[in-house]
């Protein structure tokens, strides 16, 4: 028989586990889930400030003259209007519009577009954006040349300002600089995944255990923790954001999926145009649509929605809301009910359970 | 850590016998690898429950397990706390945080449980 696949590992592995922390697969990745409480984790990045390691993520860079028409080319959002040292959410798309990916695209200059992607779809990502390419313009993966670290919180900013001269405040929300932080070469984001005000640090992985004990320590005074990829589901999910291979896969497109501000249609040819623009003349025929139980019990990735005791949907993620103490999640439901106010169920180990149809997301964090 | 005066199961149950009442939890390993426990689903008083049968399940902020009764028989008294006070599971699992008591139907049934010493084996080694 075929031995599975080892582990992929990230820099801070063997940190993690003397940390003690919880290990999971996930795609492919030995990742910590958490250190003991995924609960008190969730609530130190919402009411203080967390550290992740999000190494795991993958880096595909595109260089040379005709960097912006590849990037164009392969992503639906409007890359024309991002400036150097700013960063858009966008996707890759086949060409039948639904999903390879979601990225995020930051242009370091008219000539470097750096994407940062999912862990299991980078290899894949790469590939389609290689073999879309007929411009002058080389597609490099580097993902092997970056550790990332993600240090979400409302005092994200006064922990990580102790290590780095980089003026912090003047980094707006999607934008990056390139600085140094604890002395190694750093770009500096302040792009996450939490719903929190935050900073992303791509810094080269044999700084990266060096630099998550700095930002522990620079951290401490305001209760920084570590944190695993279970509080950042949680936290994810409670701000409305999609996880690739949940609210979006192949399967369904950015109309689909709420994301029609990401879409540009009207920019010009992109991979995936032509089928959303058909479905966009059609009108699709199903939406993601956030959701809270009425009854008690919890809604899971996979379970049945029902609409009037009808098969309707699928939960695409579901689980409690830690930081408002109700049970949330996304399911995807025919157009007709795929508003806020609908009545639903979901079924929950063979019982039909009573929620409701909310507006998304479910946590905003109040403005600073 | 694991009370001597307990049986226990490889589905990480215990049971405690108290003349032909038997007081049913999770184990403290079980709470353990769950994480935060949010959310408790138990059986109602009178119901029947049959050991290795799944009566009720415990859920933590990232998954759902079934609880697996360790003996047969009916539910005379459920734990209605768990249902406010969840992380009790986490806190105190071989004790506050008792599930529900069963009568038993078939007290033999205790004869094929583990003891503290082979669970606690069983649990070093897999």
């Amino acid at each position: 028989m075929a031995q599975p696949a080892a582990l992929r590992a990230t820099p801070l592995n063997a940190v993690h586990r003397s940390m003690g922390a919880r290990m999971v697969d996930f795609g492919g990745w030995d990742m910590p889930v958490d250190y003991g409480s995924i609960l008190e984790e969730h609530h130190a990045v919402r009411r203080r400030v967390g550290l992740f390691d999000v190494s795991h993520m993958g880096e595909i860079e595109i260089r040379g003259r005709q960097a912006f028409d590849l990037v164009n080319y392969v992503t639906p959002s409007g890359v024309a209007r991002l400036q150097p040292g700013q960063a858009q959410y966008s996707a890759l798309l086949y060409a039948h519009g639904g999903f390879v990916d979601d990225i995020l695209i930051y242009k370091v200059a008219d000539d470097h577009y750096f994407l940062c992607v999912n862990a299991s779809t980078q290899e894949k990502d790469y590939r389609q954006i290689c073999s879309a390419n007929r411009w002058d313009a080389q597609v490099e993966f580097t993902s092997e040349r970056w550790a990332q670290l993600a240090i979400p919180g409302p005092f994200a900013e006064r922990t990580l300002q102790k290590l780095t001269p980089v003026r912090l405040s003047g980094i707006r929300y999607y934008h990056f600089t390139d600085g140094e932080v604890a002395g190694a070469p750093a770009r500096i984001a302040r792009t996450g995944y939490t719903g929190e005000d935050v900073f992303e640090i791509f810094i080269p992985p044999a700084e990266a255990a060096r630099l998550w004990q700095a930002v522990l320590e620079a951290g401490a005074e305001f209760g920084i923790r570590p944190c695993g990829l279970g509080a950042r589901n949680t936290l994810r999910l409670e701000a409305g954001m999609a996880l690739y291979g949940h609210e979006i896969h192949a399967a369904v497109t950015p109309l689909e999926a709420g994301l029609d501000r990401m879409t540009k249609l009207e920019k010009g040819d992109f991979v995936g145009r032509d089928a959303l623009l058909g479905q966009s003349r059609r009108g699709v025929s199903r939406k993601l649509t956030a959701f809270e139980m009425r009854d008690r019990a919890i809604a899971r990735d996979g379970y049945e929605v029902l609409v009037d005791g009808v098969p309707s949907g699928w939960v695409t993620s579901g689980g409690p809301s830690p930081t408002l103490n109700r049970n949330i999640g996304f399911c995807y439901l025919p157009v007709a009910a795929a508003r806020p106010g609908v009545a639903i169920q979901v079924v929950v180990r063979g019982r039909p359970a009573a929620g409701e149809t909310v507006a998304a997301p479910f946590y905003k964090r109040a403005p600073a | 850590m694991y009370p001597d005066n307990y049986r226990y199961t490889k589905e990480h149950e215990w049971v405690s016998l108290e003349g032909d009442i038997g007081a049913v939890g999770i184990t403290d390993h079980a709470q353990n690898e769950l994480g935060d426990i949010v959310y408790v689903q138990l059986p109602a008083v009178g119901e029947a429950v049959a050991q290795g049968k799944s009566f009720g399940s415990v859920e933590s902020v990232k998954a759902v397990s079934d609880i697996f009764a360790p003996v047969s028989g009916v539910v005379v008294a459920v734990n209605e706390a768990l249902a406010e006070t969840p992380e009790k599971l986490n806190e105190d699992p071989h004790g506050e945080a008792w599930l529900v008591k069963v009568r038993l139907s078939n007290p033999a049934e205790i004869e094929g449980l583990l003891t503290a010493a082979a669970y606690q084996e069983y649990i070093g080694s897999s």
